[in-house]
């Protein structure tokens, strides 16, 4: 099983995220932003958190139009899996492999700390560790989580289950209480929250293991 | 360009005494030019020269078989055993936050995290503490929000956690907040970087940011008091940018282990002067820099404004001139700025050519080696008064007012704004005591303190000094960790007043005992003088920053209590009411005597709860509010209720030192007194964890009722 972290300049969870990889059993490649081409035979490739280009310009826009983005675009458009954490999820509203965007949280101020969420649907390679309406603690971090969509968009992921997961107590305003949401073809997942920060004992909480796990289940049958 | 010609006014406006002013002329023989009397400036700055300070600072103990590298590079490096290190120094940016509270503490965390970078580790925690006025002054709100805005977006952004520090509120920071900032950072012990040039004919190395005009006479700004000209200072502010940081982090550990870096030094207070004559100073050597080099970012900038600019994330290194190329691809994956700006040369001269024109050629040796030093002179702070009668009180009614004060309430609004989870090694969350990380890959953690308690140290100055590291110790104690060395971030008003220069001597000679007694060596450090306003000095605030080593995860206390263990109290207790919490925050007192420190029985009570961690489920170390005020919140972050048996005023909020509050199960604290007998450590059981109410004797309280004061009041200040 093989991932692909990839870093930009300004992520600081790419390490993170190799290692909560490296736990579930991948091989995982570190892959530079002004490369053009990904790994040959990656099963999934993750897009860490952090402040890819400091945020600048918005969360994620800069990056969206990174050499390596494209790469990421196109095995996606394969049906290759891409998991977006944070300035991932960020990464990935703004290519438009995932809809909707991340605003400013609603109270303004960046928000550290362990969340309760509800997982929405197991329905997923990522998601399929836990049970749907499963409830499990994951820490978020981040100034621009507040996740908005238009009603149309939002009658869409309701009615395709493509939301991954919701705030049991929303930090950040996002509608709905989103956290998490699906690709249509339920291969792209963009969240807030960190599994990455809560697989191992020593975090205080292993719930976010299961989303790795899981993928890396998915990964050795396939 | 027209440059100034030398008045006294402009030497005035330059900091420079007139006497200092003479030296400057005698070392050169001539009139300096305008950049040459910048660079005078700079270097002879309190900020930068310690001019005031040296001659105590000598004082302090510095080495141990754990220090590596002790004060007088970037930071302080310890062994923490397995062929590694950790870095660290604690740092104020007080004038420049009061000023642009965003800017000014974003940018002092940027200026910690490259101290420590400098020396080739990779910061893995940061910390702060913070002083601020009285929270109905209607500059505060306004402070406490750019200040923790700009930690966190600085901290965040970049990648470090925030794992620990204080926050404070007291009307002598009126006028002059207080934002000092910590960092750690993780190298291998044999490949730690250092300042000293060495080899003639080198190339000197630009890196990282463009230099613009901000911060042009920060150093020099940050070593006066202020008065009501302060918005005028605004521009000497610099402003940070963390993404720069990051990408400067990466590239100099990129660049550090391909092998071209010989030496190498942030660009911080007093920019490129400091770094070049740091550099060159240390090697025995001379610098030549060609300022039509250094990249810019504004037009027209003159040699003396590149000389003084303090433009953040920049570096200056002493490069290994056949690693050229390699070097530079580094710096271009990065798209940061890597210019050649000048050589090592063999004379003991600091030579700066601009536009085809010498301006300045100084001595490199003397700007540092004849810088002023004074031995101010000094008047001992008087014995405080004896404290007169402190009435009994409901101590429920007391610890509710403790809990609703701004000092003593939970501070979770402000480290919510921290990351403190990032790089996913963080083990214990900041809150209460010490936060702790992981050092990467291995069982070992560290553990990372902040304090002092500035009401001590203004009535007693040598009992507060000892109490500051006492805490610190005691801190990494209550977690299991070995404490292994300090930093000194010492803030003082005016050291030109005998009484300011007094409070100076006695925390010094408090910190060395301490810092001798419990085997804590000053590793590092930093002094901030002049904090005035008006004439109106601070509290002396002389915080300690420490860290821990604890072998292995198993050795950790990190448990919580639980309902039906035992509370026990380690240590002795008078009932030392002089300074306390309690006076102050309920009496609205500042008298009697700060609590005396008796460094035996510190480390003995310490060393027991180490030896005995294995009995301990969890641990906190008592300090301001004594005992109902540790137990409170032993009870608040476990969710239990607690039972104290004693119900005296002096018992339960006295500020004895040396005493820890332990929470464990019955057998372990039947164990634990058979242990302490055997030592002779006082040990009392003082109650039990159990329930959903904190009572006192016959007076109680919900546990929730408390929880929501103690919780909310944060936030309903400054939110």
């Amino acid at each position: 099983m093989r991932a692909a972290v990839i870093t930009y300049p300004g992520s600081n969870c790419d390490r993170d995220l190799a290692v909560a990889f490296e736990q579930a059993g991948f091989e995982v490649a570190r892959v530079w932003h002004k490369d053009s081409d990904l790994p040959e035979g990656l099963d999934v490739v993750g897009l860490p958190g952090g402040f890819s280009f400091g945020d600048y310009l918005r969360c994620g826009a800069i990056a969206a139009r990174s050499p390596i983005t494209r790469a990421v675009i196109a095995h996606a458009e394969r049906g290759g899996y891409v998991l977006g954490i944070c300035n991932g999820f960020q990464v990935l509203t703004e290519t438009g492999l995932l809809p909707g965007a991340l605003m400013r949280n609603a109270g303004l101020k960046f928000v550290c700390k362990p969340v309760d969420l509800t997982v929405a649907t197991a329905d997923s390679a990522f998601t399929s560790g836990y049970e749907a309406g499963q409830a499990i603690t994951i820490p978020v971090a981040h100034h621009d989580g507040n996740y908005q969509i238009d009603d149309e968009g939002l009658a869409k992921l309701k009615g395709e289950d493509r939301i991954a997961f919701r705030y049991a107590q929303n930090p950040n305003g996002a509608r709905d209480d989103i956290a998490g949401v699906l690709s249509e073809n339920r291969r792209v997942l963009g969240l807030m929250p960190h599994p990455e920060r809560a697989a191992d004992a020593a975090h205080g909480g292993t719930d976010g293991a299961a989303m790795f796990r899981s993928l890396a289940g998915i990964m050795a049958t396939a | 360009m027209e440059e100034p010609q030398i008045t006294e006014d402009l030497i005035a406006a330059h900091g420079l005494k007139p006497d200092e002013y003479e030296r400057i002329l005698e070392i050169i023989g001539r009139e300096p030019t305008f950049t040459e009397l910048g660079i005078f400036s700079a270097m002879w700055n309190e900020h930068c020269s310690y001019k005031s300070s040296k001659k105590w600072l000598r004082t302090l103990p510095t080495e141990g078989p754990q220090v590596i590298c002790g004060p007088g590079e970037n930071a302080g490096v310890v062994d923490i055993g397995d062929g590694q290190a950790v870095i660290f120094k604690m740092e104020s940016h007080n004038h420049p936050s009061y000023i642009e509270p965003y800017q000014g503490a974003a940018t002092g965390v940027g200026g910690i995290l490259r101290d420590v970078f400098t020396m080739g580790a990779r910061p893995i925690a940061a910390m702060n503490a913070l002083s601020f006025g009285e929270p109905d002054h209607p500059k505060t709100k306004s402070l406490v929000n750019g200040v923790v805005e700009g930690i966190g977006g600085y901290g965040n952004c970049f990648g470090v956690p925030t794992v620990g520090g204080e926050v404070r509120f007291h009307p002598a920071y009126n006028g002059n907040c207080l934002v000092n900032a910590f960092a750690a950072g993780l190298a291998d012990a044999d490949k730690i970087f250092y300042s000293a040039a060495s080899g003639v004919g080198m190339p000197v190395v630009y890196l990282g940011a463009k230099t613009g005009r901000d911060g042009v006479g920060g150093a020099t700004m940050a070593s006066a008091e202020f008065d009501d000209t302060i918005e005028e200072k605004r521009p000497t502010v610099q402003v940070g940018d963390p993404f720069t940081e990051k990408r400067l982090l990466e590239a100099c550990l990129e660049l550090m282990a391909s092998g071209a870096v010989i030496s190498i030094q942030d660009m911080g207070a007093a920019g490129l002067t400091c770094s070049a004559v740091e550099m060159g100073d240390k090697g025995k050597l001379g610098v030549k820099l060609e300022l039509d080099r250094v990249p810019v970012r504004e037009d027209a900038m003159t040699a003396y404004e590149m000389m003084l600019s303090e433009s953040q994330e920049r570096m200056l290194m002493v490069l290994n001139p056949s690693m050229e190329a390699e070097a530079k691809a580094i710096f271009d994956k990065w798209d940061l700025d890597f210019a050649i700006v000048g050589e090592t040369i063999a004379e003991d001269r600091f030579l700066i050519l601009h536009g085809n024109e010498v301006k300045a050629d100084l001595p490199l040796s003397k700007l540092s080696s004849e810088a002023p030093e004074y031995d101010r002179p000094w008047v001992a702070t008087p014995a405080a008064a004896d404290l007169s009668d402190v009435p009994e009180i409901d101590p429920i009614d007391a610890l509710k007012a403790l809990i609703s004060s701004p000092n003593y309430c939970s501070r979770q609004w402000v480290w919510e704004q921290y990351d403190h989870m990032v790089m996913a090694d963080t083990v214990r969350a900041p809150g209460l005591g010490a936060g702790i990380v992981r050092v990467h890959g291995t069982e070992k953690l560290l553990a990372f303190t902040s304090d002092v308690t500035p009401r001590y140290v203004k009535a007693n100055p040598e009992e507060g000094g000892k109490q500051a590291v006492a805490e610190a110790y005691r801190n990494l104690t209550a977690v299991g960790a070995k404490p292994l060395a300090s930093t000194d971030n010492l803030n003082f008003g005016n050291p030109e007043k005998p009484e300011i220069m007094g409070q100076f001597v006695g925390a010094i000679k408090g910190i060395g005992a301490a810092c001798a007694a419990l085997d804590m060596p000053i590793v590092s450090g930093n002094v901030s003088l002049y904090n005035e306003t008006d004439g109106k000095g601070i509290l002396p605030t002389p915080t300690i920053g420490a860290v821990g080593l604890i072998d292995n995860q198993d050795d950790m206390i990190a448990g919580i209590a639980r309902e039906g263990h035992a509370a026990l109290l380690i240590g002795e207790t008078k009932g030392h009411l002089g300074q306390s919490a309690l006076l102050a925050e309920v009496f609205n007192r500042e008298d009697g005597d700060a609590p005396h420190v008796d460094l035996d029985t510190e480390r003995r009570n310490g060393e027991f709860i180490r030896a005995n961690r294995a009995l301990i489920k969890a641990c906190a170390d008592l300090s301001d509010g004594g005992l109902a005020l540790a137990a409170f919140e032993m009870a608040e972050a476990a969710g239990v209720g607690i039972k104290l048996d004693v119900a005296d005023t002096p018992t339960l909020f006295g500020e004895d030192q040396g005493r820890y509050l332990v929470a464990c199960n019955f057998d372990q604290a039947e164990a634990l007194m058979v242990e302490a007998g055997k030592v002779g450590i006082a040990v009392t059981s003082i109650g039990r964890f159990t329930g959903d109410h904190v009572s006192v004797g016959r007076n109680s309280a919900p546990l929730s009722e408390l929880s929501d004061i103690y919780r909310g009041r944060f936030a309903s200040l400054f939110g």
